[in-house]
């Protein structure tokens, strides 16, 4: 049946959890590139023998070729476009700098456009304010304590301790 | 706040962040001469967003605190100042950080939206998008629109090379239910059906009341300022 294949690539990404890059599945695409061009060719000459020879029962079929197509390209877009959106959310987990085996996963127009993401995140932050601008992919939780697993005698601990500044950590 | 809670993108406020991004600066300068500016932030704070101001007295509590315990605290007193200035900073620079990812990942959300949005505004009526953002905006939708349409587009048959992104991408969903706090009495609220058995009907809004309500209705107080989002 015709919008098999783009299923698959939609289902792919479905099966995969949120967060996680399956590698690009080239050749799914292409099949269903190529689907698309069978199919409106065909459609094509249909459509020439419903003019000129009068063929009017060949309609439904066209629209229903037609149909297919419609299909077809919604399920690849969306294959495309989940994928940059899972890509997009790298940059903010990882950093500018992808790990290799996530890397691998990803085409080269995938690579260019996470390239160029980078770039407008980076002119943006840059542009807010002051000299360097703020880095707002840091900071992700709020501050609990100012410093990280530092160990004071008691005595000197329990006002800050009980003023909130620091956490007692029971480790 | 009010941004994190509502579905759309809220109108920009530059003067806020900017004013803000000055503090953080002032204050870094002065944490290193080992001063506390106490004076400059508390009043600094009354220009800035209730948000802001939330932090001020926090900050003027432990000044208060610490005069209390002075003999413990001499000999730690200018580390201990730099601390809590510096608590402070990490704190703002928390929440506006936060503000500002929160407004960057609406605008990748809904872009065609938001850049329609801004297209059709009109003149004199005030943007959503700071410059910057707006700049960020369209280079988001150019790029994406040519990786679609270099991957995929182009490789199939004419007639449906171009996909239309504004119905393609979700719209945002102004009819989610949001909670409200009210800051000024408001009356006469009309509220519209949600289906065809309803029947419009009229609110007060009193004030320090809070609410359970569709965005959409109260839109408009949100951006004047009647209206807290909680």
């Amino acid at each position: 049946m015709f919008c098999e294949k783009a299923m698959e690539l939609v289902r792919e990404l479905h099966r995969a959890p949120e967060g996680q890059l399956p590698a690009f599945n080239e050749d799914g695409l292409r099949q269903v590139l190529e689907e698309m061009k069978a199919l409106y060719e065909q459609n094509q000459s249909d459509v020439n023998e419903a003019k000129s020879g009068g063929r009017g029962d060949l309609i439904p079929t066209i629209k229903f070729r037609h149909c297919s197509l419609l299909r077809n390209r919604r399920c690849t877009v969306a294959y495309l476009y989940d994928r940059l959106l899972r890509i997009r959310a790298l940059r903010w987990e990882y950093g500018s700098v992808l790990p290799n085996a996530l890397r691998f996963h990803m085409s080269a127009e995938e690579m260019e456009w996470f390239n160029h993401y980078k770039k407008s995140l980076a002119t943006y932050m840059r542009s807010l304010g002051g000299d360097e601008g703020l880095d707002i992919t840091q900071d992700m939780k709020p501050p609990k304590s100012l410093y990280i697993e530092h160990f004071l005698p008691r005595w000197k601990c329990e006002q800050l301790i009980r003023q909130g500044i620091l956490e007692h950590v029971l480790s | 706040m009010n941004e994190k809670f509502a579905p759309e993108l809220l109108e920009s406020k530059c003067e806020i962040v900017e004013c803000v991004m000055e503090q953080l600066e002032h204050m870094l300068s002065t944490v290193t001469k080992h001063e506390i500016p106490v004076n400059i932030w508390i009043s600094a704070s009354h220009e800035q967003s209730k948000n802001m101001s939330s932090l001020a007295p926090h900050f003027f509590r432990r000044a208060t605190d610490r005069s209390r315990e002075e003999n413990l605290r001499r000999a730690r007193k200018g580390d201990l100042k730099v601390s809590i200035h510096r608590m402070e900073m990490e704190r703002i620079r928390y929440v506006l950080s936060s503000y500002l990812r929160c407004r960057l990942t609406k605008i990748e959300k809904f872009f065609p939206h938001v850049l329609e949005k801004e297209k059709t505004r009109r003149e004199g009526e005030s943007s959503s998008l700071s410059p910057e953002e707006f700049a960020f905006a369209k280079e988001y939708m150019a790029n994406t629109e040519t990786y679609l349409k270099n991957v995929a587009l182009k490789h199939m048959p004419p007639n449906l090379q171009k996909v239309d992104l504004l119905r393609s991408v979700p719209k945002p969903d102004l009819d989610s239910y949001v909670f409200l706090r009210v800051k000024e009495r408001q009356e006469n609220i009309l509220v519209e059906p949600e289906t065809d058995e309803q029947r419009d009907y009229v609110i007060d809004l009193e004030e320090g009341s809070q609410h359970l309500i569709r965005y959409k209705t109260i839109a408009p107080l949100v951006a004047s300022g009647a209206v807290q989002l909680i």
